[in-house]
C-alpha cells in the first residue's frame, strides 16, 4: 500500500497558542483512518491544516508525494482533497442542489454523474432537491455536506465529527455511508469523538492528545486497548 | 443532545406584546407620533417643547397615527389573509404567470419601459429632466454598483462614495480643469475608461489588505477611506484646487466619422447618455449574478469558510466584487462631472454614501430591478414632496418612509428571490434548523 498524505511534524499555531506541536500521520490509499481525541485535542485544526484552511509554521505534508503545506484551500481541492467541515456548515440560504452545485465549483460544470452518485447515497436529498438548506434537519444537513464534498469528486475525503448532534441511528447511517464511499475508492480521513463507532469502521487509527499523537495502531487493537478503553469509550462499549 | 433553546424563554415570547402584529402595529404608530411631532409647524425657540404642544392641539397627531393604523391594517390583512386571498386568486395568477413567465410578454414589457424611458423625459419640465439625470439617473448607476458589493457579495462598504469622487476628480484632471495639467487633454468620453481604471486601482489597493479580514472591519476601513478622499481632495490646494473644487469641466462631445455632436446645458441628452451606460452595466451585472461568479459571491455571503472549502479563491473573489462596485461608481462620477461641470469636495460627503446603501436596502438588496427603484423612488420622493412640505422636514418623511419599509417589508420593495428566503428563515425556531430526524422517517430511505 502507498502512502496517499504524509503529514510530518506539523505544527500550527492560533497567535501565541501552539494547537499542534508537530503532529505526523499518514493515511494510505484506500484507506479509513480516524483521528480521535477529547474536546480541544486539535483535530478539527489538524483537518484544516491539512485542506489549507490554516498554514502550518513548520512541517510537511505531503499528497501523492507532492508538497502541499501552505498551499491555498482552492487549490488543495483542485487536488481532489474535499473538506467536510466540522458543524457542517451548508448554505442555509441555498437550496440542496444548489449546495451540492456548490460543491463542483472546481470543475466548470456539474457532471451529471456526479449527482446521480450523491442522490443514489443520498436519496433523502433527491426528496428535498428545491428545499433551502437551512431548513434540512441535522442529519439531512450532514448527509448534504458530506454530499456537497462528494460533488469536488475527492480522491481524499477529510470529515470532520460527521456523527455530531445526530441520534444513534442516523449515525449508523452515516457511517454505513462512509464506508460505501471509502469502498466506492475514496480515501477517508474522519475525525470523531465517537470512538467506539469510529475504529469500527476505521483501518487504522491516531490518539491525539492537546497537540501531539500519543498513540497509533490499527482499529482493532486501539478498540482492544485498554487506556483507549478507559480514556474514549467509556460505557459506549458494551454497546455493539 | 440536541441544541434546541431553553424552554426558560418560551413564557415570555409567548407574551401579546411579543407577537409580530403587535410589534409592528406598536412601531407604526410609533413612527406615526414621532412624525407628527417633528413635522409640522416650527415651535417657537426658546421655549422648549412649543412645537410639540403645537402639533399636539391640531389633527396632526392623530391624523399621522391613522395613517400609521392603516398601514399597518392593510400590511396585517395581507399577511394573515394572503394565504386565501391567494388561493382565492390562482387562477388568475396562474393566467398572470403564464403571460408574465413567457418569452414575449418580457420582451413587450421591456420595450415599454424602454419607450417610457426615451419619449416621457421630453415631455417634463427642465426642472424634472435635471432631477432625472443628476438624481435618478446617478443614482440608479450608484446603486446598481454598491449593488454588486453589498448585495451580492455581502461586503457592507461605507465608503461607496469615495470611488465616485475618484471617478469626477479625474474626469476634472484629465479634462484639464485642475490646477495640475495632465499629459493631454481629453474629452469626457476617452475619461470612461480612464476613470474605471483609476477606480480599480484604488479599489484593490484599499481591498486587498483589508478584504482579508472579517466582516465587519471592511465597513470601518471603507467607511474611512471615503472620509481621507474627500479631506484630501480638500486640502491638497495645489492638485485638487482645495474646497475651490474645478469647474467648468467641458461636456461630453462627439466627432467621429462625420457626426459632431456636443451634450450642452440641457439634461436631455444626459438622460439619453445615462440611460446607455445604465444599460451596459445592467446588462452585464445580470450575466454576472447568473454565472459561476455570482455563484461564488453568494457563498461567500453566505459561510466563507464553507465557500472556501468549496474552492472558492475567497479573497480573490471578493476583491472582485468591491472592484466592480468601485468603477461602476466611477462611472456615474464622470457623468456627473461632466454635466455638472463644477466639482468639489463637498460634493462627496459621507451622506451620500449612506444614501446609496439606503437605496439598495430599500428597494431590495440584491435584486437589479430592486435597487434601480429604490434609487429612483427615492430620488425622486424628495424633490416631489418640495411642493408640498417644508424643505426642512422632508427628509423626516423620508426617514419614515425608510423606517415603516423596514418594518413591513424588511426584504425590501422588490426583494431578489434568495433574500426573501434569507429573511423568513429568521422566523424558523432554532430547534428546528438543528433537530435531530426520528429515526423513523430516515430508515426508509436508506
Ligand atoms: N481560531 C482559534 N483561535 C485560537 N485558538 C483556537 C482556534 N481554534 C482552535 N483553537 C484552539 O486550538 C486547540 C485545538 O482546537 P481544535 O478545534 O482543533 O480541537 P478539536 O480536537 O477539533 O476539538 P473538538 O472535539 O471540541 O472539536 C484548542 O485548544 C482550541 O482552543
Ligand atoms: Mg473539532
Amino acid at each position: 500500500m502507498t502512502e496517499l498524505l504524509e503529514v510530518d511534524g506539523i505544527e500550527v499555531r492560533y497567535g501565541a497558542i501552539a494547537a499542534l506541536k508537530g503532529v505526523s500521520f499518514s493515511v494510505r490509499r484506500g484507506e479509513i483512518v480516524a483521528l480521535l481525541g477529547a474536546n480541544g485535542a486539535g483535530k478539527t485544526t489538524t483537518q484544516q491544516t491539512v485542506s489549507g484552511l490554516l498554514r502550518p509554521a513548520s512541517g510537511q505534508i505531503r499528497y501523492g508525494g507532492q508538497r502541499i503545506d501552505g498551499v491555498p484551500a482552492h487549490e488543495i481541492i483542485r487536488l481532489g482533497i474535499c473538506h467536510v467541515p466540522e458543524g457542517r456548515r451548508v448554505f442555509a440560504r441555498m437550496s440542496v442542489v444548489e449546495n451540492l452545485q456548490m460543491g463542483a465549483f472546481r470543475f466548470r460544470r456539474v457532471r451529471p454523474e456526479a449527482l446521480d452518485r450523491v442522490f443514489t447515497l443520498f436519496p433523502r436529498l433527491k426528496e428535498r432537491a428545491k428545499q433551502s438548506a437551512g431548513t434540512l434537519s441535522g442529519g439531512e444537513q450532514q448527509m448534504l455536506a458530506i454530499g456537497r464534498a462528494l460533488m469536488g469528486e475527492p480522491r481524499l475525503l477529510l470529515l470532520d465529527e460527521p456523527s455530531m448532534g445526530l441520534a444513534p441511528l442516523v449515525v449508523r447511517q452515516i457511517f454505513e455511508i462512509i464506508r460505501e464511499i471509502n469502498q466506492q475508492g475514496t480515501t477517508v480521513l474522519l475525525v470523531e469523538q465517537n470512538a467506539a463507532q469510529a475504529l469500527r469502521l476505521a483501518h487504522r487509527g491516531y490518539v491525539l492528545e492537546t497537540g501531539r499523537i500519543v498513540m497509533e495502531d490499527r482499529a482493532v487493537t486501539l478498540l482492544a486497548d485498554d487506556r483507549v478503553r478507559a480514556a474514549y469509550l467509556g460505557e459506549d462499549l458494551g454497546e455493539g | 443532545m440536541t441544541f434546541a433553546a431553553g424552554g426558560g424563554s418560551v413564557g415570555r415570547r409567548d407574551a401579546w406584546y411579543h407577537k409580530p402584529d403587535v410589534r409592528r402595529l406598536g412601531a407604526s404608530l410609533g413612527v406615526g407620533l414621532v412624525l407628527a411631532l417633528v413635522t409640522g409647524k416650527d415651535g417657537r425657540s426658546g421655549h422648549f417643547g412649543s412645537g410639540i404642544a403645537a402639533a399636539l392641539g391640531g389633527v396632526r397627531v392623530p391624523s399621522f397615527l391613522a395613517v400609521g393604523l392603516a398601514l399597518w391594517g392593510v400590511a396585517t390583512g395581507i399577511n394573515r389573509y394572503g394565504d386565501e386571498m391567494r388561493r382565492a386568486l390562482a387562477p388568475a395568477t396562474a393566467a398572470r404567470k403564464r403571460v408574465t413567465g413567457n418569452a414575449t410578454f418580457r420582451t413587450t414589457s421591456l420595450l415599454v419601459m424602454l419607450v417610457v424611458a426615451i419619449g416621457i423625459p421630453p415631455m417634463l419640465s427642465s426642472f424634472w429632466q435635471g432631477v432625472l439625470v443628476e438624481q435618478v439617473g446617478i443614482f440608479m448607476l450608484l446603486a446598481v454598483g454598491l449593488n454588486v458589493v453589498v448585495g451580492w457579495a455581502g461586503l457592507l462598504d461605507l465608503g461607496y462614495i469615495a470611488f465616485y469622487a475618484i471617478g469626477a476628480y479625474t474626469t476634472a484632471y484629465f479634462t484639464g480643469t485642475l490646477p495640475v495639467q495632465p499629459p493631454i487633454v481629453l474629452n469626457p468620453f476617452l475619461c470612461f475608461p480612464l476613470a474605471v481604471l483609476a477606480c480599480l486601482l484604488a479599489g484593490v489597493l484599499l481591498g486587498a489588505p483589508t478584504l482579508r479580514l472579517r466582516g465587519d472591519y471592511l465597513a470601518i476601513v471603507t467607511l474611512g477611506f471615503g472620509e481621507i478622499v474627500r479631506i484630501v481632495a480638500n486640502n491638497s490646494d495645489g492638485i485638487t484646487n482645495g474646497s475651490r473644487g474645478a469647474t467648468n469641466i467641458p461636456h461630453f462631445s462627439i466627432h467621429l466619422l462625420g457626426i459632431n455632436y456636443d451634450w450642452t446645458l440641457n439634461s436631455l441628452p444626459y438622460w439619453y447618455l445615462i440611460m446607455v451606460v445604465l444599460a451596459v452595466v445592467v446588462l452585464l451585472f445580470f450575466r454576472l449574478e447568473h454565472s459561476r461568479i455570482g455563484r461564488a459571491w453568494a457563498a461567500v455571503r453566505e459561510d466563507e469558510v464553507a465557500a472556501q472549502a468549496s474552492g472558492v479563491a475567497t479573497v480573490k473573489i471578493k476583491l472582485l466584487a468591491f472592484a466592480i462596485g468601485a468603477s461602476t461608481s466611477g462611472l456615474a462620477g464622470v457623468i456627473y462631472a461632466s454635466k455638472i461641470g463644477f466639482i468639489s469636495p463637498d460634493n462627496f460627503l459621507l451622506i451620500l454614501s449612506i444614501s446609496v446603501l439606503a437605496y439598495v436596502v430599500f428597494g431590495g438588496m440584491g435584486s437589479l430591478f430592486g435597487v434601480m427603484v429604490g434609487a429612483a423612488l427615492l430620488t425622486w420622493l424628495p424633490q416631489f414632496l418640495r411642493d408640498y412640505v417644508p424643505a426642512t422636514d422632508r427628509n423626516l418623511y423620508i426617514g419614515a418612509i425608510l423606517v415603516l419599509m423596514m418594518i413591513f417589508r424588511p426584504a425590501g420593495l422588490l426583494p431578489a428571490r434568495r433574500r426573501r428566503t434569507e429573511l423568513s428563515l429568521h422566523d424558523i425556531p432554532e430547534a428546528e434548523t438543528v433537530a435531530v430526524p426520528a429515526p423513523g422517517s430516515m430508515g426508509g430511505s436508506i
